[in-house]
């Protein structure tokens, strides 16, 4: 039996968010731990413009539909933990 | 292992917005500003002040404008007065990387020493095993006697409690040739003398203290001019974007290169040349012959193992063909060399054919500057890409095979993966000639290109996505 997904990870693809970092974000399916491996989906997503018309930092990442603002696996993680 | 930290992202932060300003032309009113924009005075200081933090900036800016910090004579010289005299600047040099002081926190020499972990146990195999008496008891905790310690580490592999650590100096410790080292004040200073541009100090430094001088500003000025820019990209950018290979060369035409060569392509000939002088060499009785497309790699033979220095391949590396065709292609251009190596930035500079380097990180911020996301650029493209086992010489084994399939399988070879001290022990062993192979192949970055200093994405990631996109270009 597959558990259900219950985290849609987007990450922004635009140039800016990989070249400030998001370039490494999509590592966080190897980065899961155990408990959230078979919960969570990771995708990319066309560049929202969170850059031009927010104060927020790059890189983005949506988690099902919260923004993150300097996005790391770390931080996304934790968020995630926190959420179960 | 993730490889992003605060201080890449401060320096790409800084490069995106020297770049924007560049683009936009509104750098000469702008440029003083940065340090004060990006550490404005209601933030949190990262150092002692915000006004340190300013400071730091201010130098880390002077190096992407192409300078050594140790040529500033007045320290009023303010980052438009710099930015004057890079444009005005009429040459390089091969001083390719620079401490920049302001930033280097001199961190202290790295020793052992003892936390409060010790428990100042019966056994105490700490002091007993210590080869120069330097461990002794105060009040029942070990205390190290740092004039007679000579940081053998005994007694960290001693301690049952694990209470003796080391802290190491990041950079002195990556240094695979001890090129760089501190002065009275504790401030570290590369000597080019022994320095093989590996880069590994630059990327280990926790304060990015180290940088690569940029040739930003030349480059801008080349695209001002009436000349051609030819960008020449070396094979590992197909591990950069997640993107497809016509969608990356577009991206980097759309810029405003009015070509793009693939250092491939070279690659091409160097597989050709080192074949017949790998074979000449066998018939003639030498019984070794090395690589000479890694440039840390012979510089580390020309300063450090000179016994193997007549064993290194005399072939051209992939960057010097590519840049001889595209001269002859575009006489007049301003060609530009495209890669993730800080030592490539140093042989450019002996290259006629080069005029510029740009590192993948550098490329990146470009891109940003000029608004181009790689993902919406067009999939077609007019272009024979390069060879396939050309392409792979981004990764370490890509040389030695495309050799050995040209050779035929009398090449024995031996893959140096990785230029670190016990790489360099390997190396020193067979100059003396203690191998039992013919063709020795080295990169100095770990993984090959694909693992260098200045990539976008490193590691397992750099080649799947690699793999992927020349799976795409076969097909």
């Amino acid at each position: 039996m597959t558990e259900e997904i219950k985290y849609k990870v987007k990450i922004c693809t635009g140039t800016l968010c990989h070249v400030m970092g998001g370039a490494e974000l999509p590592a966080l399916e190897d980065h899961l731990p155990e408990n959230l491996k078979s919960k969570v989906i990771v995708k990319g997503m066309v560049c929202e413009n969170y850059c031009n018309e927010t104060d927020l930092k790059p890189p983005f990442v949506l988690i099902n539909e919260e923004l993150m603002q300097e996005a790391s696996i770390e931080k996304i993680i934790q968020f995630i933990q926190n959420c179960e | 292992m993730t490889h992003s930290n605060n201080a890449t992202r401060t320096r790409r932060e800084l490069l995106i917005q020297l770049c924007k300003m560049l683009k936009e032309d509104t750098i000469e009113e702008q440029i003083d500003r940065i340090p004060l924009n990006m550490r404005p005075k209601d933030n949190q200081s990262i150092r002692c002040c915000v006004h340190k933090d300013r400071a730091v900036l201010k130098y880390k800016i002077m190096a992407l404008l192409g300078f050594n910090i140790d040529d500033e004579t007045d320290e009023l010289t303010s980052l438009h007065e710099y930015l004057h005299l890079a444009k005005e600047r009429k040459k390089l040099t091969p001083k390719v990387m620079t401490v920049v002081d302001e930033a280097c926190s001199s961190c202290q020499q790295g020793s052992y020493n003892v936390s409060n972990m010790c428990q100042g146990c019966e056994a105490r195999p700490c002091a007993v095993n210590c080869p120069k008496d330097a461990i002794h008891f105060v009040k029942g905790q070990a205390e190290i006697d740092h004039e007679n310690c000579v940081n053998c580490g005994k007694c960290l592999q001693e301690c049952p409690f694990h209470a003796i650590i080391y802290r190491p100096v990041p950079c002195e410790e990556s240094c695979p040739v001890k090129a760089i080292s501190k002065d009275e004040q504790g401030i570290e200073h590369i000597d080019y003398d022994k320095c093989i541009f590996c880069g590994k100090c630059m990327a280990a430094c926790p304060y990015g203290a180290i940088m690569e001088k940029s040739h930003i500003v030349e480059i801008f000025q080349a695209w001002k001019s009436e000349k051609k820019l030819i960008a020449l990209v070396a094979p590992s950018i197909a591990a950069q974007f997640r993107q497809s290979v016509p969608k990356i060369y577009n991206a980097i035409k759309k810029m405003g290169f009015s070509d793009v060569i693939e250092v491939a392509e070279g690659a091409e000939m160097t597989i050709k040349h080192e074949t017949e002088e790998w074979s000449e060499r066998m018939h003639s009785g030498c019984q070794l012959m090395t690589t000479s497309c890694c440039h840390a790699y012979t510089e580390l033979v020309k300063k450090h193992i000179s016994d193997l220095e007549e064993k290194v391949s005399e072939t051209p590396t992939p960057m010097v063909y590519a840049g001889k065709m595209a001269k002859e292609r575009y006489p007049n251009a301003v060609t530009i060399f495209i890669g993730p190596c800080t030592a490539k930035r140093h042989e450019a500079f002996f290259v006629e054919d080069i005029d510029y380097v740009l590192s993948f990180e550098e490329l990146g911020a470009l891109l940003v500057a000029n608004n181009i996301e790689v993902e919406k650029m067009d999939e077609e493209i007019n272009i024979k890409y390069a060879k396939i086992d050309a392409q792979f010489f981004a990764e370490s084994g890509g040389v030695s095979k495309a050799i050995k399939n040209k050779a035929g399988n009398s090449i024995n070879e031996e893959i140096i993966n990785g230029i670190n001290k016990a790489s360099i022990r390997q190396l020193k062993q067979i100059a003396k000639g203690k191998t039992e192979s013919n063709f020795i192949e080295v990169m100095s970055c770990e993984g090959g290109c694909l693992g260098g200093v200045n990539s976008l994405i490193k590691g397992k990631q750099a080649i799947n996505v690699f793999q992927k996109n020349m799976n795409d270009i076969v097909s």
